[in-house]
């Protein structure tokens, strides 16, 4: 065999094996996708948005638990957003000299790959412990949590693609430091910016441990934020180990529905990403 | 090379030329620093006012560091340090008590590679203005079109100003940033190899701009390229490796260097 074929048959082996490998994770997540759908879909799904979560036995919804988790992502986005862009801001823009922003930058790492559930029990031993209740207010505590150290991270590394010469221009021109940095360069890193937030809220609403030490749940209605309140991770957690049906099927709703808004979330985080950097 | 004699230098001494010319900058006794590298080393140079002065020599000479001290934009990296003087109207701008973004708004820059900025046409223009001047919108918009159309970019930009200053090409970037320059005013543009990044069209229109612009603006910029010198710069400054070796009238410095260095370098026996 000459070397050419050899290399030709090196190649279509290599080639195989990938497809392989690409198929093979591909095959598992359709059949998440399979199973989602096909189960999510049993619901009756104009109860699911109109009613509340029901006892054991008699028809109802998820209204309670969707609108708790909105509020709840929200609410730490809310709080978590500015922080991490300030933060991120810092560290890219006045970070290069002094031992402050190393020292943030690792702790921003363990914080980043830090187990929700640690948050989860921070947040119970720090807030709900001391005021001998779960709330809502402590379930956006700890999701903001998550929400900065993603967003601290994404917006520095987002900063530091915008090449100097674009602050040197700015600066040419006489404009101050704060001017070019809000005006030019977080002008230019934006998309970037804007899609950390958008992973950051995707990755807190299917969220359950920190939740589940703050937040716990609500059979009932409440927007009250010193109350426990309902959302979707948990309740999906309960109903799914329960023993009721209705309460399964309602379980595999509400995973459906957190599904298919991450994968929104995602697929609109990219669109935008994809617009500004063909333009950029 | 095409040697032209210029009206206001031509025919007389370089001495007697320099001699007459009114001085905008001042360089005394710089000596500049990246970190502990020394870079440029006791350098004594004047820049005339409302002419085109050129840096030429081979890369890692200390043009564009020369450059760079003159808007002090070395000051945005905490390692680089100038000492010495450069007195520009009578004042010291390496004094610390000097204000950089009025130092900046009075002394213009363009970079090697176009800068627009991420937003319009438009406010890539109005941007540098709006930072000192509170202008009502018509005159902004007069001011826009006037930048546009000192840098030649107007008619080709007016219907589109709302556009984004990236959309352009690589030629019409670099003179929207050239416009950018000049619509804040100042009364020096510094040019850092404008046209390195162009095609020989894009450079030519550059070039016949620089020398519009020079009866208005004190102009100094560095350039690779030494035809480009020749045929742009009234006086034409030879550095090697941090040091000022020769300046004179351009014509001058390409048909009577007066140092063997310089020569060589002209001749292509160097660099």
């Amino acid at each position: 065999m000459t070397l050419y074929t050899r290399r030709m048959w090196t190649n279509r082996f290599n080639l195989l094996m990938s497809l392989f490998a690409t198929a093979f994770g591909l095959f598992w997540l359709a059949w998440i996708l399979w199973t989602l759908f096909n189960a999510g879909l049993a619901a009756v799904w104009s109860e699911v948005f109109t009613q509340m979560t029901p006892p054991p036995g008699s028809s109802g919804g998820l209204l309670n638990a969707i609108t708790g988790s909105l509020i709840m992502a929200g609410g730490a986005t809310l709080v978590g957003t500015p922080i991490g862009v300030l933060a991120g801001v810092y560290l890219a823009e006045f970070g290069r000299r002094g031992w402050l922003a190393p020292t943030t930058r690792f702790i921003n790492d363990i914080l980043l790959s830090a187990p929700s559930i640690v948050i989860g029990l921070f947040v119970y031993e720090a807030y709900v412990f001391r005021v001998k209740h779960f709330s809502a207010l402590a379930g956006i505590f700890a999701l903001a949590l998550i929400v900065i150290p993603v967003v601290i991270r994404t917006t520095e590394n987002m900063l530091r693609l915008v090449p100097d010469s674009l602050r040197e221009a700015a600066a040419a021109l006489g404009a101050p430091h704060w001017k070019i940095i809000m005006l030019v360069t977080l002008r230019a890193a934006r998309a970037g910016v804007l899609t950390g937030i958008l992973l950051a809220v995707a990755r807190i609403s299917g969220e359950t441990a920190p939740l589940l030490f703050t937040a716990l749940n609500n059979q009932f209605w409440s927007t009250d934020l010193n109350a426990p309140m309902a959302n979707l991770p948990v309740v999906i957690f309960q109903f799914a180990m329960s023993p009721y049906e209705d309460w399964q099927r309602l379980a595999w709703a509400g995973a459906l529905l957190i599904t298919l808004s991450v994968l929104a979330l995602n697929i609109f985080a990219r669109v935008i990403f994809r617009n500004r950097t063909t333009s950029y | 090379m095409k040697v032209t004699s210029r009206a206001e230098v031509g025919a007389a001494e370089p001495a007697e030329a320099r001699a007459k010319e009114k001085i905008k900058i001042e360089v005394r006794n710089l000596d500049f620093f990246y970190g502990k590298f020394h870079a440029l080393k006791n350098v004594n140079l004047t820049i005339p006012e409302r002419r085109i002065t050129a840096f030429i020599g081979p890369s890692g000479c200390g043009k564009s560091t020369l450059l760079r001290t003159f808007n002090r934009m070395y000051a945005l990296y905490p390692s680089q340090e100038a000492t010495g003087e450069i007195v520009v109207d009578g004042a010291d701008i390496l004094s610390p008590r000097q204000d950089l973004n009025r130092l900046r708004a009075k002394i213009g820059m363009v970079f090697q590679k176009p800068t627009p900025f991420p937003m319009s046409i438009y406010d890539n223009i109005a941007f540098g203005v709006r930072l000192y001047d509170r202008l009502p919108t018509r005159d902004m918009d007069e001011r826009v079109e006037w930048a546009l159309r000192k840098a030649a970019l107007w008619d080709e930009v007016k219907d589109k100003l709302t556009q984004s200053g990236m959309s352009l090409s690589g030629g019409q970037q670099q003179r929207l940033c050239i416009a950018r320059g000049i619509a804040v005013k100042p009364e020096v543009l510094l040019l850092d190899e404008p046209c390195s990044a162009l095609d020989p069209i894009s450079t030519a229109r550059i070039e016949e701009l620089i020398s519009e612009l020079k009866s208005d603006y004190t102009i100094v910029m560095v350039t690779h390229n030494m035809q480009q010198a020749a045929r742009v710069s009234d006086y034409t400054a030879y550095m090697y490796l941090g040091e000022v070796i020769e300046v004179d009238v351009t014509d001058h410095i390409f048909i009577t260097p007066k140092k063997k260095q310089t020569e060589d370098y002209i001749t292509g026996r160097f660099g």
